[in-house]
């Protein structure tokens, strides 16, 4: 008798944890070869659930050593080169061919990369000392946003996440980001690299499901600090909805990922320019001596 | 009542029993009107505490005005029942809440800890009632009644009620220190028999605080004891009820175990300092549609 093979089951990431969604839901997506996978249909609840999540991480992430943050990012890209073919296999398995799907996975590895040596280098490349005509020492540094959400595009599924996510972790926020609608397996695998990367729970939160449920509730919740969105649909009802508690909305629908990406200023989208006047004594006046 | 008659009150209780039926109330699905009348119960039945040592004068005003203006953003809320300070802020908390109904609550007996002597815990009661608090919050002798000594505690209890006065006296069982639902039924029971007028679960100095199991049992000993004399004792759970959801459980299994009688500030209380926010959170949610962030609502 042959061996029955151990398939996965499909669940959502939240706070470190693979629940299923708690609405119990679940849509179908079919594959090349005419298997339907079962694909968790997520809820307005997840969403809170994952920004309670998000929120309850971020100090932890955001006070550690920058350095630190970027050791955890080279760890992603270190687990997602071992688990390379896994993700070939998942994008074929939806309609990729297998040299574009080689192609985004490796893009995507060295993505990671890229934004993993920025973490510790943004705020002296971007910071500044600014002249005052004051004795004061006056400087600009860059303090992350707090809470991201974030729609990913539906195209290309892998490279788009780990885009979007990277830039945003890599500055000391935390997210929560819906994946790829028809493709959404890799998002899930990319769970599984966060989880084993030391990447704290909390910090990315995946979902799966669909836009049209939930683009409301990513971008009117009162306790996301900014919503970042890559599709077309739903952008003037998610511009309208950062208003209310002044999200910042960034609509990074414009960005071609397989030629961009590799761009310090999109990690300074989600960040805070904090100026500090600090009083000194009048150096230019003061005379050589003790 | 001599030690051996309270030792004669000891009785076992089902701990699975009591498990399965707490994980029965928090199935209730409550919804939309009823949730919001829910929520505004349970704002109004809040004790807004803050039992630190760095408490300032400062920290006890801005708590005060929380409690009677607890965001008026949002029309028709009732105020929190009390607010639960150490003895030397009940002054403060008097004259920061007068002319609004809410009342002021004290700790005494040597909270958290209840490691004194007996003078020492009738003057602390003392200066908290002649302070003007409408309620004091006592702690009871753990370490007595772990080591059996079931008269010491009870003795202990009466003479802080005769302290009283006309202040209603709310006695701490602390129920983390007690280990098993047995102590925790027997030490309501000699605290009901004693005159509380109120059994509170914990100081929420000591984790686990109140949980819902341990909160049943007490809420059955003032059944028993309503049964048996036709008497009402009120009941505090507190600590570790910062949930909007987790308070509508909490409200469900004292509806379901005492009736409509105790759903009021009256007989039943929310130890708490983060709960009020969240359910202002939730009612804001309610009123508006849309899922709500702590920044857009006042620090308590």
């Amino acid at each position: 008798m042959s061996r029955l093979e151990v398939l996965k089951t499909y669940k959502i990431y939240i706070g470190g944890q693979f629940p299923r969604t708690e609405s119990g839901r679940f849509y179908p997506v079919e594959l090349k070869n005419g298997t339907v996978t079962n694909i968790c249909l997520s809820s307005r609840k997840d969403l809170r659930n994952a920004v309670v999540a998000a929120r309850n991480a971020f100090e932890g992430w955001s006070s550690r050593a920058a350095f630190n943050r970027s050791q955890i990012l080279y760890r992603i890209a270190e687990m997602l080169e071992g688990r390379k073919a896994q993700f070939v296999e998942e994008l074929v398995a939806v309609g990729a061919s297998r040299a574009a799907a080689t192609k985004e996975v490796e893009v995507s590895i060295d993505r990671c990369v890229y934004f993993a040596g920025w973490c510790d280098k943004f705020t002296q490349a971007f910071g500044s000392v600014n002249p005052v005509p004051s004795s004061h020492f006056n400087f600009s540094v860059h303090e992350p946003t707090g809470v991201v959400t974030i729609i990913a595009p539906e195209s290309p599924s892998l490279l788009g996440l780990v885009s979007c996510i990277m830039p945003v972790i890599a500055g000391g926020n935390t997210c929560v980001i819906l994946a790829s609608e028809n493709s959404p397996h890799v998002a899930v695998t990319f769970a599984e690299v966060l989880n084993s990367s030391d990447v704290p729970g909390g910090v990315v939160n995946i979902l799966t499901g669909k836009e049209d449920e939930l683009a409301e509730h990513f971008s009117s919740h009162m306790d996301v600090n900014a919503t970042i969105y890559c599709r077309e649909k739903h952008l003037k009802r998610i511009q309208e909805n950062g208003a209310l508690n002044v999200k910042r909305v960034l609509n990074w629908a414009k960005y071609d990922w397989n030629k961009q990406g590799e761009d310090p200023y999109l990690l300074l989208e989600t960040q805070e320019v904090k100026t500090t006047w600090h009083p000194i004594e009048n150096i230019a006046g003061a005379k050589s001596g003790y | 009542m001599t030690n051996n008659e309270l030792i004669g009150l000891k009785r076992s209780i089902d701990q699975v029993g009591v498990e399965e039926r707490t994980a029965r109330f928090q199935t209730r699905s409550i919804k939309n009107a009823a949730k919001i009348q829910g929520l505004k119960m349970a704002l109004n039945m809040i004790d807004l505490t803050t039992l630190e040592g760095k408490d300032t004068e400062g920290k006890v005003r801005q708590m005060c005005y929380k409690a009677a203006h607890l965001h008026d953003a949002l029309p028709d809320l009732p105020t929190v029942a009390a607010v639960c300070v150490y003895p030397n802020y009940v002054s403060t908390a008097v004259d920061a809440l007068k002319g609004t109904g809410i009342k002021v609550a004290s700790v005494a007996t040597a909270f958290p800890s209840g490691n004194s002597s007996r003078e020492i815990k009738l003057a602390d009661t003392k200066i908290a009632v002649d302070s003007g608090a409408d309620e004091v919050d006592m702690v009871i002798s753990r370490g007595e009644f772990l080591s059996g000594n079931f008269s010491f505690v009870f003795d202990e209890i009466a003479a802080i009620k005769e302290a009283c006065g006309k202040a209603r006296l709310k006695v701490i069982l602390e129920t983390g220190e007690l280990s098993t639902l047995d102590n925790v039924r027997h030490a309501s029971d000699i605290a009901i028999l004693a005159g509380a007028d109120f059994i509170k679960t914990s100081t929420g100095k000591i984790s686990p605080a109140a949980t819902m199991p341990v909160s049943l049992v007490m809420l059955e000993a003032i059944r028993d004891h309503y049964y048996a004399t036709g008497k009402m004792v009120g009941m505090k759970p507190a600590g570790g009820i910062s949930k909007a959801k987790l308070a509508l459980h909490y409200l469900v299994m004292v509806k379901e175990t005492l009736g409509d009688a105790w759903l009021s500030n009256e007989w039943f209380r929310f130890g708490a300092s983060s709960l009020a926010n969240d359910v202002l959170m939730q009612l804001a949610k309610q009123a508006e549609g849309r899922y709500q962030g702590l920044d857009y609502f006042s620090k308590d």
